[in-house]
């Protein structure tokens, strides 16, 4: 599905990832995982076509074709979807309205007939109740006034409406108190199927007791340096980073 | 410029679609203004001899006056003399009375404006009145308003047909000495539309007017005058366009409303004059002056401007609130890309007790346009309990356009409540990816992040103006779900 080789990425001028490799097969659930700008967030927004990266460096195919060369309304429509970490209001857009433009772009895209306001709804009542949307936010501008835990119960509500192949989760665990956690890590294991590959991109484990990772990679300078499974997340729990850190130095 | 306030600004370029130009012979009278003009003007139209010397009085004041430059635009002197001040297509009758006997390359071009009259007649929801050029080639409807005694005409054939209205109210809002363009209309104006709703009477269709500017080194210099009587409601829609041409062309109108105890009046304008090319050359001068007087008390006017042509607006549209309780709203959006210029506001000037006015505008400014809002608020003495809200905000999209703000406030009763608010935002980069990110095109995305902007202004344009002027600004309205 994702075949990430030697990805090197500058941003104004700085190194931020200094060769990833990552391969990522239909089904799996990869966490990855690190301190602080370790390029954790850079390796998201790059897959996702964010225009202010460059790539120097490196091969990025998805489904078999090139991704750096497409725009990010392709990747989009080829499946490829991104929680976004601070997710940004759009002033006067029905948060809803958003949605349905988004969900018929892509049925467009798949040869797929657009659907009509009523059969958008009858799609979308559905997965409202698993996130536990109510019809307010729905109605609401997007993401205009929506408390932290909105933005990310509402960022996986997208995802679970217009149905990626590849779903990239970027700090969708930051900012939720434990409530807020379960029903969002709940969406995220719906979303788990034998023809989907999910991304979890997290600075904390504690998602991750909710939702199983099958690998986790730290990422640490640019650079992904420890690879295993999800025993691995637990010991970063306990132990923090430095460890890893410094296994990387000594080697 | 970052590569996407490029592809920003390409997607807000799209061409003028109104630019064709009609071949009919016309009756144009030589450029030039005197008092020998206005009476040929005056006696072309089979005017009374009180709106000549009306005319003339105008005149001589214009004659005195200095053209305004405190506006935040910029052209080249005017040249008044170069101007021709009538212009109207050749028919053998003075005055079409039905459809049938209206030029048919008129109607055809009124056609390729989106206004099929001959399909208004049979369908019924607005009743349209052409001006082109200085003249009203159709009215439609008018048995059907007739029927409600509403009186929709154009406004020489109100001279004709209801003087003692004309007289009464004909600057009444606007005096002839207002300001310089409306003393210049007040000498040459030469059509317009006229609208009298009779008391307690709601007007059983929206009334629309669209104005089309044909003829070469013309101007257009309409009139327009409303008179809702007491308990009466009427909404009035404006629409306008003319050819594509080098030179800049004048368009200097007044519109004076007047609204009675009780009665509500509710214009919509669509301008869409020529803004010129992408260069800045030609384009219209739009300098119009359009007031409305809530004379009654419990009255409300309301303005809803969609302003996306011209090359430079001037214009402030606005409500003296004389009557207790009386309401003014003033919703704006105005878009200049380009070289367009616009300084654009409203005044609301408060006389009336409890008299309450709402100020929205928005302001959308691409490639090198300018966007300014000016606006008013004076409460006078007798005022109390005034209360205004302004909101003003503006959408800037690349980093070659300019929004600027002035809010005036002339506040003599200490009772009266004021607030202003404003903002100024580009079009974010993390919209925009947002939205491709879930699969929307980039100029999809331009068009909703724009008409999410717009809003609270395109809420209050009536159903049909809605879809006009979201066609204008190149946007899909959004489809209300749930």
């Amino acid at each position: 599905m994702l075949s990430i080789k030697n990805l090197h990425v500058k941003a104004d001028n700085k190194t931020i990832l200094r060769g990833i490799n990552l391969e990522v097969k239909a089904g799996e659930v990869h966490a990855i995982m690190g301190p602080n700008a370790s390029g954790k967030s850079t390796l998201a927004q790059v897959l996702a076509g964010r225009d202010s990266f460059e790539v120097t460096q490196g091969s990025v195919r998805y489904q078999g074709k090139d991704l750096i060369s497409m725009a990010p309304e392709e990747r989009a429509r080829e499946g490829l979807f991104l929680a976004f970490q601070y997710p940004v209001e759009i002033p006067g857009v029905n948060n809803v309205y958003l949605l349905k433009a988004a969900l018929n772009a892509i049925r467009k895209h798949r040869g797929q007939a657009e659907l009509d306001a009523v059969e958008f709804l009858g799609v979308v009542k559905e997965k409202m109740s698993l996130l536990q949307i109510n019809e307010d936010l729905l109605n609401r501008a997007v993401n205009e006034g929506f408390s932290g835990g909105e933005k990310k119960r509402n960022e996986i509500f997208q995802a679970l409406v217009l149905e990626p192949k590849l779903a990239i989760l970027d700090e969708t665990d930051s900012g939720l108190d434990i409530d807020a956690l379960k029903i969002v890590a709940e969406g995220v294991n719906s979303l788990r199927s034998d023809d989907r590959a999910i991304l979890l991109v997290t600075h904390y484990q504690r998602l991750l007791n909710y939702v199983i990772p099958d690998y986790v990679h730290v990422l640490s300078d640019g650079q992904i340096v420890k690879s295993g499974d999800r025993d691995l997340s637990l010991e970063l729990e306990k132990r923090g980073y430095d460890w890893v850190k410094q296994e990387v130095a000594n080697a | 410029m970052s590569t996407q306030s490029k592809e920003v600004e390409a997607l807000v370029k799209k061409l003028y679609q109104h630019g064709f130009y009609t071949d009919v012979e016309t009756d144009t009278v030589p450029p030039g203004l005197n008092e020998g003009i206005i009476r040929l003007i005056s006696k072309k139209k089979n005017e009374p001899e009180w709106l000549l010397e009306w005319r003339l009085n105008a005149f001589r004041h214009w004659l005195t006056m200095t053209e305004p430059n405190w506006a935040h635009v910029h052209h080249p002197p005017i040249d008044y003399q170069g101007i021709s001040y009538y212009s109207a297509p050749k028919s053998d009758k003075a005055l079409p009375k039905s459809l049938d006997e209206v030029d048919p390359k008129l109607l055809e071009t009124y056609e390729k404006l989106g206004i099929p009259l001959r399909e208004q007649e049979m369908l019924a929801g607005v009743a349209v009145d052409a001006v082109f050029d200085s003249v009203s080639v159709a009215t439609t409807f008018k048995e059907k308003l007739a029927d409600a005694g509403v009186i929709f005409c154009p406004f020489s054939e109100a001279v004709q047909d209801h003087p003692e209205l004309v007289k009464q109210y004909l600057g009444s809002v606007v005096p002839p000495n207002d300001n310089f363009f409306a003393a210049l209309n007040s000498a040459v104006f030469t059509d317009g539309s006229f609208c009298y709703i009779p008391k307690g009477i709601r007007c059983p269709l929206e009334l629309s007017t669209y104005f089309r500017i044909n003829a070469a080194n013309t101007g257009q210099f309409e009139r327009t005058l409303i008179i809702a009587d007491a308990g009466s409601y009427v909404s009035y829609l404006e629409g306008c366009t003319a050819p594509m041409r080098d030179e800049n062309q004048l368009h200097a109108a007044v519109v004076e409303l007047i609204a009675l105890g009780r009665a509500e009046i509710k214009y919509s304008t669509v301008q869409n004059w020529y803004p010129g090319d992408e260069h800045g050359k030609g384009g219209i001068y739009n300098f119009v002056t359009k007031r409305g007087e809530c004379r009654g008390n419990n009255s409300k006017i309301s303005w809803t401007q969609i302003e996306t042509g011209s090359a430079i607006t001037w214009k402030y549209p606005g409500c003296v609130l004389t009557g207790d309780n009386s309401v003014g709203e003033f919703y704006s959006v105005a878009v200049t890309n380009n070289y367009q210029q616009a300084d654009t506001g409203s005044k609301m000037i408060h006389i009336g007790k409890n008299t309450r006015s709402t100020i929205i505008s928005k302001g959308i400014a691409a490639g090198r346009g300018q966007n300014a809002y000016r606006g008013l608020v004076k409460v006078l003495e007798s005022a109390d309990g005034a209360r205004n809200y302004t909101q003003c905000d503006s959408l800037l999209m690349g980093d070659r356009c300019g929004a600027h703000t002035f809010p005036y406030m002339e506040v003599k009763n200490s009772s009266a409540q004021i607030e202003h608010e404003a903002s100024t935002s580009k079009i974010g980069e993390d919209q925009l990816f947002y939205c491709t990110q879930r699969g929307i095109s980039e100029e999809d995305a331009v068009n909703m992040i724009v008409n999410g902007f717009c809003k609270k202004v395109f809420k209050t344009l009536p159903m049909e103006f809605a879809v006009e002027a979201q066609k204008l600004l190149g946007v899909s309205l959004e489809g209300a779900i749930g």
